[in-house]
């Protein structure tokens, strides 16, 4: 204190007032400034009071975890959470041959490892891709099964959230390079190429995932010459991959109207060449520009992925519908949703949390 | 057009136009341009905005295309081809007004991309040559930090540097100062001056007279898409023949 005391003769410190800084200011200043704001502060606090206390009795106060039967669970006022508890590996797992189910945890396991190593940014190699091929081969490979002893599982059985996070990997690993191909394409000066490219991603634009689901499932095979049976499972993905690279393809492409056109004269007077050109000055500053909206197309994709329920393959939020089929657990539906949910939730806000440690790191370049 | 061979390219020229029009649409943006620039040769183009000098100059390595006449740079003629383009593009350097210096990459990476990926010239000898340049530029300390860290003045020099690392036969400057702050003039006027010294052909946009004044072996200049007066300095500011020029150096020159 004696240190930062006022030197003889100097001005004095002066303080600002006491209720426009510490808690009390900060109060006065971001809640009560107005009537008006004061008012809307009063009304969410009643809003508050009214949602959460009853929220918490349901979710922990109430809720019930150890019950001898799902009867004991009817007359509660709380969640049941014992349903979780029986049925949670039906829906992470699907119906995967339950004395199996190491084999899709470890595939799991392996897909949510390769995605932690992808977030370091020395893995940005071209093995990476590499890795990815071989990390998907392996899962893969685990899911099918059929050699050392693992007996096979047909992929007819396979569900859950390996199905959701295989179908997520794949699809939006096969449809980003695709994209930025159909970007550049729909960019061409060959008159061809463009008119393919804008063609194609105006058409699946133009119509909606689930017909698109529908065309892989139900009309494709009527257009395949007789005996010839393409998998159920790798036409839904295939439609996924074409759904979500004509998305991409749009934000690539924003992001490359966003590129000055100096940057492209500078590096045509240098004399790259056209791919040198783009992979070397315009995809990466694009690419680093559309982090935000790429990122709301993976989030997005992960969750369209559940609509593969209409073609009757099992991905996660369809086994938690029909985990509560079960007669004896049927009715919570809460649970049940809130459960495959937050599983949702947790890849989604990883992706959110992730993006925008990239965003910064990419854009320090930019600082002035 | 009738065929007729010309003679064996005449080693000194170092780029050559002849009857070359262009338009935008119906704006006729280039006319009749004949010119032929020496090797070594010094040239300052000025002219009123709108006046097509920087249309030229971005003719003559194909970021523009010519509609009609011919143009010849370093015995290549250019042409739709891609090949002819590249080989033009890797003997003649560009400055730009706006610097457009690549801003995720740091000043060394901008300086070695080229020789790497073009020359595909090893990195270690890519970092090397890339060095000597940027202290030619008097800006080495400045190697590992980014284009956005750096003033406009010290940017321009990291073009012209980025540019020489290809070892240009010719470079081309597109107003190269009209976009810095009056005390960064300077330091650009002072790295061209020195390059003109060392013999570097030159075709340079630009409104800085002082230096036309001090380096040009030829002052072109050119109103209306037409190519009106050249002569050395002294001439063209003693005795300018045209009424345009007189005009147009009386409104540059005369506060």
């Amino acid at each position: 204190m004696a240190e930062t005391g006022t030197a003889p003769g100097a001005t004095p410190v002066a303080r600002p007032p006491a209720l426009a800084v510490g808690p009390l200011g900060w109060l006065r200043t971001n809640l009560f400034s107005s009537w008006g704001n004061t008012l809307l502060t009063l009304l969410i606090l009643w809003g508050l009071w009214r949602v959460v206390p009853p929220l918490f009795d349901w979710l922990v106060t109430s809720s019930l975890v150890n019950v001898a039967s799902s009867q004991e669970c009817r007359g509660a006022g709380g969640a049941c959470w014992a349903f979780v508890a029986e049925k949670w590996r039906f829906i992470i797992f699907g119906t995967y041959p339950a004395d199996e189910q190491w084999r899709p945890s470890l595939a799991v396991a392996l897909i949510i490892g390769m995605m932690l190593f992808s977030t370091w940014r020395g893995a940005w190699r071209p093995w990476l891709g590499l890795v990815w091929l071989g990390g998907t081969a392996v899962v893969l490979a685990l899911l099918w099964g059929g050699f050392l002893g693992m007996t096979y599982v047909s992929n007819e059985l396979w569900g859950g959230l390996p199905l959701t996070l295989l179908l997520t990997v794949i699809g939006l690993g096969a449809a980003f390079p695709l994209a930025v191909l159909l970007a550049l394409g729909r960019r061409s000066d060959l008159p061809a190429v463009k008119a393919i490219c804008v063609g194609f991603i105006e058409l699946v634009r133009g119509v909606p995932l689930i017909s698109i689901l529908f065309m892989a499932s139900v009309m494709f095979p009527l257009f395949m010459p007789a005996g010839v049976t393409v998998d159920k499972l790798l036409r839904a993905q295939i439609g996924l991959i074409l759904f979500a690279a004509a998305y991409q393809a749009e934000v690539v492409r924003g992001g490359l109207q966003a590129i000055p056109k100096g940057q492209y004269e500078a590096a045509d007077s240098l004399g790259l060449s056209y791919w040198q050109k783009m992979r070397k000055i315009i995809l990466p500053q694009a690419l680093a520009l559309v982090i935000p909206p790429m990122v709301n197309t993976f989030i997005s994709f992960l969750k369209d992925t559940s609509l593969v329920i209409i073609i009757g393959l099992f991905d996660l939020l369809s086994a938690a519908k029909a985990a509560l089929t079960d007669p004896a657990w049927r009715g919570f539906y809460k649970e049940a949703y809130l459960f495959a949910g937050l599983i949702y939730f947790f890849f989604c806000f990883f992706m959110s949390r992730y993006s925008q440690r990239l965003e910064v790191e990419l854009n320090r370049s930019r600082r002035r | 057009m009738t065929g007729v061979q010309h003679q064996a390219p005449d080693t000194q020229v170092a780029i050559e136009l002849r009857g070359v029009n262009k338009w935008y649409g119906e704006f006729h943006v280039l006319r009749n341009i004949d010119l032929t620039v020496h090797r070594g040769e010094r040239i300052v183009i000025c002219g009123p905005s709108g006046s097509g000098k920087s249309t030229m100059i971005r003719c003559i390595n194909r970021l523009e295309e010519h509609q009609q006449g011919r143009i010849v740079v370093d015995g290549v003629e250019l042409t739709s081809n891609l090949k002819d383009i590249d080989a033009v593009r890797r003997d003649v350097g560009m400055v730009f007004q706006s610097f457009n210096l690549f801003p995720h990459l740091t000043v060394l990476e901008n300086c070695t991309l080229a020789p790497i990926w073009v020359k595909k010239m090893p990195k270690a000898e890519a970092e090397r040559v890339a060095m000597r340049y940027l202290e030619r530029v008097r800006i080495p300390e400045q190697a590992n930090k980014y284009p956005g860290q750096l003033s406009g003045g010290q940017q321009q020099r990291v073009a012209i540097a980025r540019s020489l690392c290809m070892s240009p036969k010719i470079m081309l400057f597109d107003e190269p100062t009209s976009a810095l702050d009056p005390e960064m003039v300077k330091e650009v006027l002072d790295t061209m001056v020195s390059l003109a010294q060392e013999g570097m052909t030159m075709l340079c946009v630009t409104h800085e007279m002082g230096f036309a004044r001090q380096v040009a072996d030829r002052v072109i200049f050119m109103d209306r898409g037409e190519i009106v007066e050249q002569a050395p300095p002294q001439e063209f500011f003693a005795n300018p023949r045209s009424e345009r020029t007189r005009l147009f150096l009386s409104q540059i020159l005369g506060h």
